[in-house]
């Protein structure tokens, strides 16, 4: 039969679209406008689901967020989407679900047998056992793991597309209920920039829910009209489906609006959703309320519904989940279900905590004869799976036990309300705090937060009338605040609504102890019931936080909608203290679960960090050369020939820069531009050598330190002007440099006259080296003198090469003759082309970052970050020299002096040669004096950088070891897994000791 | 003090006939008394855990641990939970795996399963590089005697098949390092355990009780001021975490540490896919899923200084895509909760835990990141020094004094995401 339950008229679904779906591999259909959730009832499937612990039956309990059993799988393959709420799930053609958490099949599934054990499972019972035999607890928790989680991860990437979006607005108003909508119009007709959002696919809220009145016409008549009036407002936005997850500092909202969902497949082309982050000016919440259930003795079988819900599913989707129905409330809004449903032919009995009920619609329903047990409980249901019946009786006049004898009520639909609970979620993640209303029995917001206004349920007014009225008001004060002219707004009339008085009983009473007949759940998704609360509490678990962890409740993915209220009064009643004096339990975002991938949007790849490339990359790539990740930088790794491995590169590479011209690409450089009168202060406090009487045009090498004294940076730094610098970092050190530079300057020296520029984009560094680079440059250049007199070694000069604009350097990172040629970046790969062209003759060589490592370890040249690890100081470095005694200060200069810092058995830097030359020691190796035949052994020190060296002829390594000037000569050991290597400590030089070179 | 009944199976089926309505508290929440031999301030893993040892190694069974809020709740019930010892330096190395080898024992010791998962612990690597780096901390970690491997990428493939190895990644992975014996374990257990134990042992645990301030005179303490009254002792030993700073002005001296929050998320549970813990500095996320099926993640520190227990959104974003550049299978899953707490950063990235200016207040702080992994040895060498008014060899290294004499023991080289 297909959809049994659907009623031949009314509700918001499209009927002319029929759409087929699949459940548990069996076909059904509904209607566009269907979720998953009305769709499935339609067609009287309750049972959907199992429960996470004890693998119980479990039915749709709500119709939106709130829903904690009917999570579903949805979709297959790459598009499978664990634990979708069927409730929030749009219907469309060709929907693939399936329950989860049961095998083989929902009906039969193995896990039930949890059920019957479950005696031994009370809360927390895995703290209490399986520790026996101690290393069986790997095997217990692979059982454990298998039997948890819910539905099955993707197993593919995800075909999907999403993205991000960042908007300003004046109002920002959440939720689009009566309270919403009012706002919206009050602050949008002011001509404020307005987003209103709501995550469901259609815009009213309980409007939709719920038949209502708004100035004599059915209030979908107002609805309608106000939203047409938005939707020509020209500063208003409208974004349905739509979630406000997160509320953040200064009025930052998250939302995720699901674009693609509903489309199904591949979504129609378009993104599957889209993350919004929004900075409002004022923000409207108007999240309205969510029903509670009651807990009674197994109040947790299919086909037993929040009453809301039941309405909800009436009203809105046309579908009457049952064909007799029990509403069991403590308050009036539960006769909204059982009026609905006798409109909608379905028998009813009322069960009413109440002694004396009242209430509009309770009096609409005893107008019209329906059965309402007053003062009475429900005892206990019946049924294998779907609810069959349930068990009523009186109760006590305090509602703490029953009397008399209990009646069966044959049934297969109960809906209970046990009070409203203000979505309170978003406000209270801004900050705002709570407070305890008695009346209401729920927790309100306890104060107004600026930049922010409150209308309708969400502050606990649930009357139609006051959503409006609230509604008009805060969007035209918000619409003001935001310095907008809101006029005042007629407030449509609505049909008087007064809330009556509610009884609340949080654990209905029946004629058995708590816990000793059936289940009292509080919790449905982690199956905590209101025994395991108790037992909590017995146990010592007695704050809110610990009874949340210790029995899980409200820990679900529905993170506790329709639970933490109840939990929190049972708590309460049991330690015997005040509601407001347990407290509540922290609201995190988000709100409703998000997706990872929109999150992640497109930051993904490629686009995960930003990729800098020097001038010379196209070329590189066309060359064939690989490219090596320096932080964000690629840089060119070694260039081969055609069939060559990279030993073979690296060495021809390392000796043309020795023989003839080695080129390179050092375009990565941090390089700093710093002005002003007070710069070489600065310098002096950053280097711990000193600037003082540097003359314009020369260069200098400087040594960076933190403030514990020990090596963070180096680079060389020139005098271009005046006052006028140009510095030089190491490639991955250059935002640090800059960052620590500034942090001094504004937070220490806010008064020097100096600024700091990161030029390291504008310049392109090309870097000619070797005994013909001089002869090289002399063809390219007309205006620069390049002998030794007038262009020393450490030393700038301004001209052109190649016809280009540049700033030569004679600066040398591999002690070869060598100039840096800075020229503006768009003519980098220019130069380089000029260079490589002029330089043909000399067998000019490109280098990569390899073959320079080689280089200027022959040369004992450090790397800072590879033979430093930020616990090197100057000395270590054998770099004494480089240390000013006479400065005043410097940034470090007061660790230098601690006495750690002082001892001459520290690390230093020396140089390792391997016994067999052609054995180079893996780097990172951790270096002994004694080998013992196992662990442990006493470490001296470690290896920081290991090469073949083809000019040495043999192996080189640098390694900072304890004590190691002393240790010059000695014979050590490189201890690996599988090997140990001996090897000689030496000077940390091992090519042109007498550094000729650079002069060519 | 009443014994405690043993936890097990049959004491489990044994209260299944009485419903359960017989178990006796884990611990007591007594009034405090006026005077305690030792006070601990800070009810946290690392603060019950040296109430326990106190007791349990030193004999001191008069103690209070005071706990401002409830026992846990600070980071030991927000981390996420990642235990290993591949550290680098010997002095941390050793205290590191101190801790492990408790660990492989505490269920056991406290009979409260704490749930330590051994289910070993990947660190990537994504260039040369951090495989240097890598390979430098695996050599020294198995010359101190401490499990540790180097995984090429063939090796890390067949480990975790799920994790994103294209070369074309951003950051390509280039190989790891792998700790077969770090893993997970359940957070608030380990509060509870230890709280349960100490109790047992005669310790008055006192929640709800905020120190406001220090009763010191001639250079001494001599107790503490509290919301609920004076309480007296003559040694004192604090261990607040993010508070740490706060609690030693009170004292009237400083500490070289800096509060900042660091965020942490789960996703909505699902069945097994994740069997061990990923940790990569490159893509700056890490990430293992707990028991109950939640992939547990974080990343790094938001950069300001705060004591609120929230943290900037950017970050947690960041996050999230760093796990699906990592593993592009999560896409779809969903974001259940993120939160943050309040860290205590030291300079050097190492904890301090010994004496202060004060005679007899003894502070254990600057975990930062990564303490939870260390709370059963930081409670035992704490106990240790507060008991002998001298340090454990263990954290003899790790005093005050560090920092006047330079002597630091500098971690940050050791994991860019440091957990
Ligand atoms: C998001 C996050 C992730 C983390 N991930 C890891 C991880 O994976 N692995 C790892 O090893 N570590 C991790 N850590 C770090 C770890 O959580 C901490 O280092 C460790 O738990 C600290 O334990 P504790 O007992 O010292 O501190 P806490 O558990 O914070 O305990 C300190 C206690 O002191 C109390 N207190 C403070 N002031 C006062 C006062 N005046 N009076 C009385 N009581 C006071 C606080 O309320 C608190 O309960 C993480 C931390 C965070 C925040």
């Amino acid at each position: 039969m297909t959809q049994k339950n659907r009623l031949p008229e009314g509700g918001r679904i499209d009927r002319t679209r029929p759409l087929g779906f699949l459940f548990n591999g069996r076909r059904y259909t509904g209607f566009a406008g269907d979720t998953l959730a009305s769709a499935l009832l339609a067609n009287d499937v309750h049972f959907v689901g199992r429960s996470f612990k004890y693998h119980r039956k479990r039915g749709i309990l709500g119709s939106g967020a709130e829903e904690p059993n009917a999570l579903v799988q949805l979709e297959l393959g790459g598009r499978t989407e664990p634990n979708a709420r069927a409730t929030q799930v749009d219907l469309y053609e060709g929907l693939i679900a399936s329950s989860q958490n049961c095998w083989p099949t929902l009906e039969a599934d193995l896990g039930a047998a949890n059920s019957l054990l479950s005696r031994i499972y009370p809360a927390g019972f895995y703290y209490k056992t399986f520790m026996w035999p101690p290393s069986f607890w790997m095997t217990y928790e692979r059982f454990i793991r298998r039997a948890a989680g819910l539905g099955r991860p993707p197993r593919e990437p995800d075909p999907d597309r999403y993205e991000k979006a960042w908007r300003h607005c004046d109002v920002l108003v959440v939720g689009a209920g009566p309270a919403g909508i009012a706002a919206a119009l009050a602050a949008g007709r002011s001509g404020a920039r307005v987003i209103l959002v709501d995550e469901q696919a259609e815009l009213g809220g309980s409007l939709l829910s719920r038949k209502g009145a708004i100035d004599g016409a059915p209030a979908t008549h107002w609805l309608d009209t106000a939203l047409g009036e938005l939707r020509s407002l020209p500063e208003v936005m409208v974004l349905p489906r739509t979630t406000a997850y997160g509320y953040y500092d200064h009025n930052m909202i998250g939302l995720i609006e699901r674009i693609g969902d509903h489309r199904g497949g591949s979504n129609g082309g378009v993104p599957r959703q889209r993350l919004w982050h929004v900075r409002a000016k004022q923000v409207v919440l108007a999240t309205g309320a969510i029903e509670r259930p009651l807990v009674f003795s197994d109040n947790d079988r299919p086909g037993i519904l929040l009453a809301s819900a039941i309405e909800t599913y009436v009203n809105r989707y046309a579908v009457a989940a049952g064909r007799r129905g029990v509403i069991v409330t403590g308050n009036d809004t539960g006769y909204g279900a059982a009026l609905a449903l006798a409109g909608a032919g379905t028998a009813v009995t009322v069960v009413d905590l109440r002694t004396e009920p009242t209430g509009p619609q309770h009096e609409t329903a005893r107008a019209r004869g329906m059965e309402i047990l007053a003062g009475h409980t429900v005892a206990r249901t019946f049924g294998n799976g779907r609810v069959t019946g349930v068990e009523v009786m009186p109760m006590t006049a305090d509602g703490e036990g029953v009397v008399g004898s209990g009646r069966r009520i044959e049934c297969d639909l109960v809906g209970m309300s046990g009070g409203w609970s203000p979505t309170v979620h978003l406000y209270s993640q801004s900050g705002g705090k709570l407070r305890y209303d008695e009346a209401l029995a729920a927790f309100v917001p306890g104060n107004f937060r600026s930049g922010q206004h409150l209308a309708g349920a969400v502050r606990g007014s649930f009357g139609l009338g006051a959503a409006l009225s609230e509604g008009f008001a805060a969007g035209a004060a918000a619409a003001e605040a935001a310095g907008f002219r809101a006029a005042a707004a007629p407030v449509p009339a609505v049909e008087g609504y007064e809330p009556a008085p509610q009884r609340m009983l949080w654990v209905l009473p029946s004629s058995k102890p708590l816990g000793h007949g059936g289940k009292n759940f509080v919790d449905f998704q982690n199956d905590v019931t209101a025994a395991d609360l108790k037992l909590a509490v017995r146990e010592g678990y007695r704050s809110v936080e610990h009874v949340k962890r210790y029995t899980t409740t409200g820990m679900g993915t529905d993170q506790g909608k329709t639970s933490n209220i109840n939990a929190l009064a049972i708590l309460s009643e049991t330690v015997g203290a005040a509601i407001p004096a347990v407290g509540t339990t922290t609201f995190r975002p988000p709100y409703t679960p998000v997706t990872v991938g929109a999150f992640a949007s497109r930051d993904l790849g490629d686009l995960l960090d930003p990729i800098r490339r020097t001038p010379t990359h196209g070329w590189a790539e066309k060359v064939g050369a690989p490219f090596e990740n320096v932080g964000q930088w690629k840089r060119t790794w070694y260039f081969p020939k055609a069939g060559e491995t990279m030993h073979a590169a690296v060495n021809r590479e390392v000796k043309a820069a020795r023989t003839s011209i080695g080129i390179v690409d050092a375009s990565t450089l941090g390089k700093i531009d710093i002005q002003g009168p007070d710069a070489v202060k600065l310098l002096n406090w950053v280097y711990t050598n000193a600037w003082d009487n540097l003359a314009i045009g020369r260069s200098r090498y400087g040594l960076m330190l933190d403030e514990n004294g020990m090596v963070f940076d180096d680079g060389v730094t020139t005098r271009i002007g005046e006052n006028h610098y140009h510095m030089t970092t190491t490639t991955s050190g250059a935002p640090r440099v800059l960052a620590w530079m500034e942090e001094w300057l504004q937070c220490e020296w806010p008064h020097y006259r100096v600024f700091l520029t990161s030029v390291t984009e504008q310049w392109a560094t090309i870097g000619v080296a070797g005994p013909n680079a001089r002869k090289l440059i002399s063809e390219l250049t007309q205006d620069i003198a390049l002998e030794d007199e007038s262009f020393p070694f450490m030393s700038m000069k301004e001209g052109h090469v190649a016809g280009i604009p540049a700033r030569v350097f004679r600066i040398s990172f591999t002690g070869e003759l060598s100039y840096e040629i800075n020229v503006p970046t768009s003519y980098g790969l220019a130069l380089w082309q000029a260079l490589m062209t002029a330089g043909e003759k000399y067998e000019i060589t490109p280098y990569g970052t390899e073959a320079m490592h080689v280089l200027r370890a022959e040369k004992g040249y450090i790397i800072v970050g590879q033979d430093t690890d930020g616990t090197v100081t100057p000395g270590d470095l054998g770099m004494d020299w480089i240390v000013s005694k006479k400065k005043p200060d410097f940034l470090g200069k007061r660790s230098l002096a601690r006495a750690d810092t002082r001892r001459d058995d520290r690390k230093h830097l020396v140089g390792l040669l391997t016994q067999n030359p052609s054995e180079a020691i893996p780097e990172g190796a951790q270096i002994v004096g004694e080998l013992k035949p196992r662990p442990p052994m006493k470490m001296l020190g470690h290896v920081t950088s290991s090469y073949y060296s083809p000019n040495v002829g043999r192996s080189i390594a640098l390694a900072l070891i304890e004590g190691g000037r002393a240790r010059i000569g000695q014979e050590l050991h490189a201890a690996l897994p599988d090997r140990n290597i001996r090897v000689t400590v030496t000077e940390p030089r091992f090519f042109d000791l007498e550094g000729t070179r650079v002069n060519g | 003090m009443p014994a405690k009944t043993r936890y097990s199976i049959f004491s489990l089926v044994r209260n299944a006939f009485s419903y359960h309505e017989n178990w006796e508290e884990a611990w007591r929440s007594p009034e405090p008394r006026p005077e305690y031999d030792v006070i601990i301030v800070g009810g946290g893993g690392h603060g019950l855990a040296t109430a326990y040892y106190l007791a349990k190694e030193h004999g001191i069974t008069n103690v209070a641990v005071l706990e401002k809020g409830w026992i846990g709740g600070g980071n030991t019930g927000r981390n996420t939970t990642v235990v290993r010892s591949n550290y680098l330096w010997d002095e941390s190395a050793h205290l590191y795996e101190h801790a492990l080898k408790l660990w492989e024992g505490l269920s056991q010791e406290l009979n409260f399963n704490v749930m330590f998962s051994q289910r070993g612990l990947l660190n990537l690597a994504h260039s040369p590089h951090e495989m240097r780096g890598l390979a430098r901390r695996v050599y020294a970690l198995n010359l101190n005697g401490i499990d540790s491997e180097l995984l090429n990428l063939e090796q890390v493939r067949a480990m975790c098949p799920i994790l994103n190895f294209s070369p074309k990644a951003r950051y390509p992975i280039y190989g790891a390092s792998l700790q077969r014996r770090g893993g997970v374990a359940r957070h608030d257990a380990v509060a509870w355990g230890y709280a349960r134990g100490a109790d047992a042992r005669g310790v008055d645990i006192i929640q709800n009780c905020e120190v406001t301030g220090f009763q010191i005179s001639n250079g001494k303490v001599h107790g503490v001021e509290t919301t609920r009254g004076t309480i007296r002792a003559n040694k004192v030993g604090v261990v607040a975490a993010g508070h740490s700073s706060v609690l030693a002005d009170l004292a009237g001296f400083r500490l070289p540490i800096q509060s900042h929050p660091l965020q942490a998320a789960v996703s909505e549970p699902v069945k097994p896919i994740l069997d061990t813990v990923v940790m990569s500095g490159a893509v700056h996320v890490y990430v293992s899923q707990s028991d109950k099926g939640e992939l547990v993640l974080g990343a790094g520190i938001d950069s300001y200084n705060s004591y609120s227990q929230r943290g900037s959104p950017k970050v947690v974003e960041d996050m999230f895509g760093a796990l699906v550049e990592l593993f592009p299978i999560f896409s779809r899953l969903k974001v259940l909760r993120t939160w943050g707490g309040i860290v205590d950063v030291c300079p050097d990235a190492s904890p301090i835990i010994g004496r202060t200016p004060v005679e007899g207040l003894y502070f254990n702080c600057g975990w930062g990141t990564g303490g939870f992994k260390a709370t059963p040895s930081s409670g035992w060498v704490f106990a240790h020094t507060i008991a002998n008014d001298r340090p454990h060899p263990l954290n003899e290294a790790f005093g005050l004094e560090r920092f006047s004499s330079g002597h630091l023991i500098d971690e940050h080289g050791a994991a860019a995401v440091a957990h």
